[in-house]
Formats: C-alpha cells, structure tokens, sequence
C-alpha cells in the first residue's frame, strides 16, 4: 500500500525519513519492553531529563517504570567490544514529565547510538547522521557542537574548585558572562578564558583560532577542527558553542544539541557518554543522541483548518453503489471525505454535497 | 520579508526603563508611546515588535518562543530557572533578595525554621545550601504580614530600599543575592536570529558601559 503524504503529521513523516536514513548506514533497529527495573534509574537519575518515574508492582513483587529513557536500556542490554562498534537506533515512546510542564506526557523518541570502540569516524558519523535526521525535519536547522574537554580544560585553568566552578559551568551554558565575571571576581581569579568561550560561537573559521590562542586542551581543540571542518565540507549546518554543556558526570568529549526554526526548544541533543558507561561498569566508548518529536507538531505547515475536505451527505434513496462511487471519485483527487446522514456536530469542513439520483449537488463551499 | 524580533517587556516603570534603552540601541518603536489599549506594538522598518507582559511572565515568553527576547528581573530566572540564555546584567531595578525577621528575632537552631515566601525554589535552594531544615509557606503576596501575624518565623522577599520592612518593624537578618535586570533570549531564536540579537546586544552593551563609567 501506498502511503499518502499528506495524510501524516510532521513528526510522522519525520519517523520515516530518519529510519531509512539510519538503516542505510548499517543502523539496527532496537526494539525493547516499555517497561524496565525501577532500580536502573534511581542508579543513574541524574542522567534522566526529569527525575519523574511512572512506577508499578510486577507480579512478582519487583518495582518497575514505564520508559523514561531509552539509553540506559542499550547499554544495560549490549555487551562490550573491541575492534568494532555496536550501531542501533530506535523509536520507542517513552513517559516523563517535560521541563515547565506539571504532568507525565508519553513521547516519542528517535535514537541512535554507536557503542564500542568508539574513533573519530564513529563520532563523525553520528554527529553527522544528528545533523541529517535534522534535515529530514527541515533544511533550516543548527546542530551546535561542543566538547567537553576544552571546557574541562578552562575551568581547569582557572582553578576554581567545588560550588564555583558549577556556578560557572552553569553560566557558560547561558551564555551569562557577567555572572562569570561575578563569581571570578569573588574568587580572586582572572576571568578572560571563560568569557571567551562564551562570546565565541559559530564557524569553526571563526572559533578555532580563538581556542587555539587560549592553549587550552589542544588535543581537544585539534578534534574538533578536525570534524567540525569535515561536517562542514558534508554540508552539514554546524555551529561551534560552548554552551553546550551535558551534565559532565555523565558525558565527555563530543557534546551537541540540534535546533530548527520555528521550535523554541532544542529537539535533538547527543554526545559522548563514556563516563555513563564506566558508572554501568562498562569498558567500552559510546556516542548517540535522541530526538524529541513531541515538538514538531508546533511547525509551520502542521496547522490543518478543516476535519475533512468533503462532506457527502446521502438518504436512503440512494444506493450503496452510488455512495461508494463519489467518495472514491473525490478521493482520487486526494480529498478526504466522510458520507453521512446529516453533518456531525462541530464538524469542520471545505465543501458540502449532497447525493442526488443523478449526481451532486454542491450545498456549501467553504473554501 | 525581514522576520519580526519578538521582544517581551515587564510591564511597569522598569518595563519603560528598558524600552528607552531599547531605543538608544537602534531599536525604537514609536507607537509603543501612544496611550491606547493596544497590547503588541511594531515598528516594521526596524523589524521590532514589543509587547507589555507581567514582569513574572516574561521568562515564560522567551522560553517557549512566543518572544525571541525579553528582560526579566533575575530572581524571577533563580525562582523558575527557564532553559534561555541570560546575556547581560542590564544594571538596572537593582535590589537585592534577602532574609527578613521582626526586629530581634532570634533563631532557634533546635526547631525547624519557619519561612513565608514568594519565591519558594530560591528559599528552598539556599536554606538546603546551608543544611537548614525549613518550612517553607507559600504565599503570593503582602508577605511582610506572615512574621508579624506569627505565620512563619522569616521572610524572604525582594528588599529595595527597606522602608517597608522598617516601617514593619522588620529588619534584614541575611542577604541572598543581588537582583537587577537581565536580558534572556530563546535559544533557538539565538540561533536563527543571531545578526539581529547581537546588533542589540551591543548597543546595550553600550549603554551599561556607559553608565558604569
């Protein structure tokens, strides 16, 4: 069966665009139970965007949760490698309560992710199959990249320690450098490093020489001119910015969070989670990101003003050969259509017809 | 078709503070001057538009994207921590956020500390930073009333000038955090908006420079 395009919703179109994409490079799909031990996320709750859980007792008497996450899972499931790296993505839903929101929603995510022996190819790879899973939701997009060592490596040089280095690790991802200088200034230490990590942003032409200038972890910045610059010889939109900043307990390295326009918020965010995957007791590297779809449906071109395009409204006089044949007729020209008796309450439609001996008549045009 | 910048700004006497400073940067929308009724106003040649919102909805605005910037004093960005970039401390509606007690007041380390507040995660977020057990009460205004009525033991609330408090007989026990005004801007309107924002930024910027000097 042929699928009609314009019978599925933003988020839809984007589920089937970005499977065929991970598939082509070798991506297999990871199919799980939505449901798993509670245990593994009070282990690991700050990983988790809420701390909220939807609980139940098993059978059995276990404590388990519906899905807040999907990560956790395949790294608890997989198994270490040398040599070679594991590759699934997924699309699961998973229950949490979003950010400024007061309730549980169930949420679509998309996901992939690389685990093993993970090089420089691998985390080239995934940053750039983010920015095309990007692409497959709309051409204007920005995956902004950081890396966490060279943030490491600032906040290092500035040898704050406990409570103030947090505070401006927490000002480098609002882009709040007066709050950097505050604290700075408090702990008697010279800022300037800082506020530049902040104030430069953008093309790798435009951050790396800053970065080299700072001889802050030049292995780290060597990295990231070197894949940032590959990304964007492939045409990906990428953008150098440190704010950035996945909780550093979990993540190292590569971190990167991708937006589109018209969507308010971040909808893909990934990174290199090898500190994860030590805290899992597991030797192996990995990298992955996540989609969020539930915001999608907030894009331009999402908005329909109509329940159906067609009304055809019969009686008993005509016969069900007759309906049948003008709702395919009208469908063949890619309308959607109801037959009915009367029209239903509240229904919205483009046109209205009624269904005569010998044909239709149009009652009411809306468009 | 040039995109609008979307600007929320607090409604009230900071609201208009701000909207000047807008306008020495290069920003000016006349209309937003005329007395009328009218709640959005634009000035399309600058590719502007402003509009009035409660000064505790303003972070609400940016971070959802119904505006790409807006200021909003920082204990409303302590209180509800929205996910925006914060890019200048505008340096003005200076306060401060601090622990008030009736005049005297003294605090019983043995029993849980009573505190009336508006600002509930701030309060709860410092007394846990200093190991204190509290019982926070939350109300939504005339808080000064709660230690004089014996409703909590402490207040905390946005001190100015302190004449409320004095007049009260309330004194400030500790200071918190030093308030003022900061300009937040939606992170994916950073993104897609960016030659406009730093346009603005700078001509503010500017002005706080200035006024430091």
């Amino acid at each position: 069966m042929e699928l009609g395009v314009c019978a599925l919703k933003n988020d839809e179109k984007a589920v089937f665009a970005m499977r065929e994409l991970y598939e082509k490079y070798g991506y297999v799909q990871y199919k799980m139970s939505k449901f798993e031990e509670y245990d593994l996320y009070v282990r690991n709750k700050d990983f988790l965007v809420s701390d909220h859980v939807i609980t139940f007792t098993d059978m059995d008497g276990k404590l388990m949760a519906l899905k807040p996450d999907v990560t956790l899972s395949i790294i608890k499931n997989g198994r270490d490698r040398k040599n070679s790296v594991q590759k699934v993505y997924y699309v699961e839903n998973v229950y949490r309560v979003p950010k400024a929101s007061a309730a549980f929603q169930e949420i679509m995510q998309v996901g992939l992710e690389c685990i093993g022996d993970v090089d420089d190819y691998s985390i080239y790879e995934v940053m750039k199959l983010a920015a095309q899973s990007l692409a497959t939701v709309s051409g204007d997009y920005v995956l902004d990249i950081s890396h966490l060592d060279i943030v490491s490596g600032v906040l290092d040089s500035l040898g704050l320690r406990g409570d103030q280095r947090a505070e401006v690790l927490k000002c480098i991802g609002e882009k709040n450098a007066h709050g950097i200088t505050a604290i700075c200034k408090e702990a008697g230490v010279e800022p300037g490093k800082a506020i530049a990590l902040v104030n430069t942003y953008g093309s790798a032409e435009r951050v790396i020489p800053v970065l080299k200038d700072m001889d802050c972890a030049a292995e780290a910045v060597e990295q990231l001119e070197k894949l940032v610059l590959a990304l964007s010889r492939d045409g990906c939109r990428v953008n150098i910015d440190f704010s950035v900043i996945n909780d550093m307990n979990y993540y190292n390295g590569f971190v990167f969070k991708g937006f589109i326009r018209g969507i308010s918020q971040g909808i893909l965010s990934g990174g290199q989670y090898n500190k994860l995957m030590e805290k899992m007791n597991r030797t192996s590297g990995a990298v992955g990101f996540a989609i969020y779809l539930d915001m999608l449906e907030r894009l331009v071109g999402e908005e329909r003003k109509y329940d159906v395009d067609t009304v055809i409204l019969y009686d008993d006089s005509c016969r069900i050969e007759a309906i049948n044949d003008a709702i395919r007729l009208l469908s063949a020209e890619g309308k959607r259509v109801t037959a009915q008796r009367s029209v239903p309450e509240k229904l919205k439609y483009r046109q209205l017809l009624r269904l005569r001996e010998r044909g239709m008549e149009i009652i009411e045009n809306n468009a | 078709m040039k995109t609008m910048l979307n600007i929320a700004l607090p409604k009230g006497r900071l609201g208009e503070k701000v909207y000047d400073m807008f306008e020495k940067a290069g920003f000016e929308c006349p209309s937003i001057k005329e007395v009328n009724r009218k709640l959005i106003f634009e000035n399309p040649e600058k590719a502007v538009r402003y509009f009035w919102v409660k000064p505790t909805d303003v972070a609400i605005y940016v971070e959802r994207g119904a505006a790409d910037i807006g200021v909003a004093g920082k204990d409303i960005l302590l209180e509800y921590e929205p996910e925006v970039y914060e890019l200048l401390d505008l340096g003005i509606g200076v306060c401060k956020m601090a622990v008030a007690a009736k005049a005297g007041f003294y605090d019983d380390p043995r029993r849980t500390l009573r505190v009336a507040t508006k600002f509930s995660n701030i309060t709860k977020n410092y007394y846990a930073s200093q190991g204190r057990e509290i019982d926070v009460i939350h109300l939504n205004g005339s808080i000064e009333l709660a230690p004089i009525l014996g409703l909590s033991d402490v207040i905390v609330d946005i001190v100015e000038t302190g004449t409320t408090l004095r007049e009260n007989n309330l004194e400030v026990v500790e200071s918190i955090i030093p308030i003022s005004a900061r300009l937040i801007v939606n992170k994916s309107s950073f993104k897609f908006s960016g030659t406009a924002i730093e346009q603005l930024v700078a001509g503010l910027s500017r002005q706080i420079k200035e006024e430091a000097l």
